[in-house]
């Protein structure tokens, strides 16, 4: 079993929610990164993902982008992301990690060696953006024999038959994007998404993450009530960018804690 | 001998092509490929096209011998097919006018576009005013001031013009703005992709709909010339306008089908958009798989030509699959011999030529010469030059 479907199953005993923050390897400077991850944790984070930085993120708003711009002006990509997580393995042997990104820097240096580095790092699943079940057959099959998850996207215009083609090879858990639109845009309608997170729920017993528009501890609160797992993502890409390098860790810490003590 | 049927029902070009997009565009390219599918062969639907691609857009265009060109190289005779005399200046008004019909069937009140050179920004603005459908454009900041009589062009018929800033602010960023706007209003909007590529059905819809072009010269040429051409040559940056020239020939295998593509500086100094002539490694970008200028780690690199529409780091997956295939030949020229036929045909035919267009005219002037007289070469004149004029004034030292 999985760190993430085992760290699922244990807050669903707790009956607590996951806390998914989500940060871009490199960003502000990699060596700002483990440090992140460590803060992460500490502050309540059950899980992380983190972002590979990719010159053309053409599912992410504005504020990813610019992380991803200022990650790959620090020189890193998809391999020195992976050495950041092996870093932070050196401290943390139990936080799942989430790799998150597109698929030409992975097809780039090879999915078998790409799945080899992740393994070798710990890494525990990996989202692909533009990665459909219907063009990554392939990649999910090597991420299974290595039990490694592969966590999809579900979204607001996803049909029920889609959802069952999806939910056949997703493993860990499924992630709902809450709105049409690139992460960090308009506020989420918590109706809507209620609704849908319901009618996931009536195809898989993975548990499911609602993303892409929680923007502040009021609405990681509300999603909280109707999911399993909420993520956080450029909100606190926010806080890297108008954080003071000395205060970042402080001001992420801080966030977090609201964060956590609203879901729970 | 089986007749070339690609791509395969998921868009597939044999490794090439296919859907990578994020989810939410899934159920929206789901639905343009059943509403393509029911009206491509649809007669209401055709006669409505050609009726707008006759009388709006000016179609069928000529057939041009370019006689002193010819008699100048002394080789192959020279002949050009004159998309640049379409209304709009360039081949792109063939696609925006069956994409724009496509979008009114579906009930789409509004269209969005990206742009390089601004030639199919200007066409989809063109045909949305002719349609009433409101338009944005997104079009690189770099690429804005490069074609600026383009880019008001776009707001006098009405189109909003949204500067994009991001990465390399040209083309393929201009693409990625474009994905992230209909990622948020996929219910209400039609992406007119401008050239062969994105996710299936763009790369295969474009291609048909600019594919009138070479079913007019195969009537035309034996006409004029006596004879089908023996080579057909095109600019390729997706490839959108050398596809509509090359498909209804691909089965006449002793038609050569050569593209060019943009050598910018050069192919040996890396500054360029050339990813078929540079052997650049197969990734994925903007919805399919194909050749992709890109570093080790799959970031994709910065192009550079003189022309902004070929100013682009990857290529229609057809033409990745017809290079594997063999079926086509491309090769590159560079700026600077780029610039000397945009001259030459000016002065000696009395046409100005497109930037991106003049690529092909260059490679035509040295393919002539190596061939015998009785030869027929067919060059795509894909586009006029009125919109490159400040850029080539600018190369001299001139400001107008």
């Amino acid at each position: 079993m999985s760190k993430i479907q085992t760290t699922f199953l244990r807050l669903k005993s707790e009956n607590k929610k996951a806390l998914i923050p989500f940060i871009t390897a490199g960003d502000p400077h990699p060596d700002m990164t483990v440090k992140m991850l460590h803060a992460l944790v500490e502050s309540g984070a059950d899980m992380i993902e983190v972002g590979i930085p990719f010159s053309d993120p053409m599912a992410d708003g504005p504020v990813i982008q610019r992380a991803s711009e200022r990650a790959l002006a620090n020189n890193v990509g998809i391999k020195k992301t992976i050495q950041l997580v092996n870093e932070f393995r050196k401290k943390d042997t139990k936080t799942p990690i989430i790799l998150m990104g597109y698929a030409n820097p992975i097809e780039a240096i090879g999915i078998e060696h790409f799945v080899d580095l992740i393994r070798d790092a710990d890494v525990d699943g990996v989202i692909t953006v533009d990665y459909p079940p219907e063009e990554s057959k392939d990649f999910v099959a090597l991420l299974k024999k290595h039990e490694i998850d592969s966590i999809f996207l579900l979204s607001p215009t996803t049909e029920d038959n889609r959802i069952s083609l999806i939910v056949e090879q997703a493993t860990g858990f499924l992630y709902y994007v809450s709105l049409k639109g690139v992460t960090g845009s308009a506020n989420i309608d918590i109706n809507q998404v209620t609704k849908r997170v319901k009618n996931i729920k009536k195809y898989s017993d993975l548990p499911v993450a609602v993303g892409f528009g929680v923007k502040d501890a009021e609405t990681a609160k509300q999603v909280a009530l109707i999911s399993d797992a909420v993520v956080i993502g450029s909100r606190i890409i926010n806080e890297v960018e108008n954080s003071n390098q000395e205060d970042l860790l402080e001001n992420i810490r801080n966030l977090m804690s609201e964060m956590k003590r609203n879901i729970s | 001998m089986q007749a070339y049927d690609l791509p395969d029902a998921f868009g597939h070009f044999g490794q090439f092509g296919g859907t990578f997009v994020a989810e939410t565009l899934v159920e929206a390219l789901d639905e343009l490929r059943d509403m393509y599918d029911k009206f491509k062969d649809d007669p209401d639907f055709l006669s409505e096209f050609h009726h707008d691609l006759k009388h709006f857009v000016g179609r069928p265009s000529p057939i041009y011998f370019a006689e002193r060109l010819t008699n100048q190289i002394g080789g192959a005779k020279i002949f050009l097919k004159r998309e640049d005399l379409n209304h709009t200046g360039a081949h792109k008004v063939n696609n925006t006018v069956g994409q724009a019909l496509l979008a009114k069937k579906m009930g789409k009140p509004r269209v969005i576009a990206e742009t390089g050179a601004g030639q199919h920004g200007v066409a989809t603005a063109t045909i949305a005013a002719r349609l009433g459908l409101d338009c944005v454009v997104y079009m690189g900041s770099e690429d804005i001031k490069r074609q600026s009589p383009n880019v008001y062009r776009m707001k006098l018929l009405g189109a909003k013009v949204v500067p994009v800033e991001s990465g390399s602010k040209t083309l393929k960023d201009a693409l990625n703005e474009a994905l992230r706007d209909w990622v948020t209003n996929v219910s209400d909007t039609f992406y007119i992709i401008g050239t062969v590529a994105g996710p299936h059905p763009y790369p295969m819809m474009v291609r048909d709909f600019n594919s009138v072009v070479g079913k007019e010269c195969k009537t035309q040429m034996p006409d004029l010339a006596g004879s089908q051409p023996d080579a057909i040559l095109a600019c390729v940056g997706g490839g959108s306008n050398a596809m509509g020239i090359f498909y209804p020939y691909i089965d006449d295998k002793n038609v050569r089908l050569i593209g060019v593509e943009a050598a910018g500086e050069g192919v040996e100094t890396g500054r360029h958009a050339a990813p078929l002539t540079s052997n650049s490694p197969i990734g994925v970008l903007h919805g399919n798989r194909t050749y992709l200028m890109q570093n080790e780690e799959g970031q994709i690199i910065d192009t550079h030509s003189v022309s902004a529409g070929l100013d682009y780091p990857g290529v229609g997956p057809e033409h990745a699959w017809l290079k594997d295939s063999g079926r086509a030949e491309y090769v590159a020229v560079t700026d600077d011999d780029a610039l000397k036929a945009f001259h030459n045909l000016c002065l000696i035919e009395g046409i100005i030529p497109a930037l991106e267009t003049s690529h092909a005219l260059a490679y035509a002037e040295k393919l002539a010469a190596t061939m015998a007289k009785d030869k027929i070469i067919l060059v795509n004149l894909s586009g006029r030059g009125d919109k490159d004029i400040n850029t080539v004034a600018g190369l001299a030292g001139l400001t107008l």
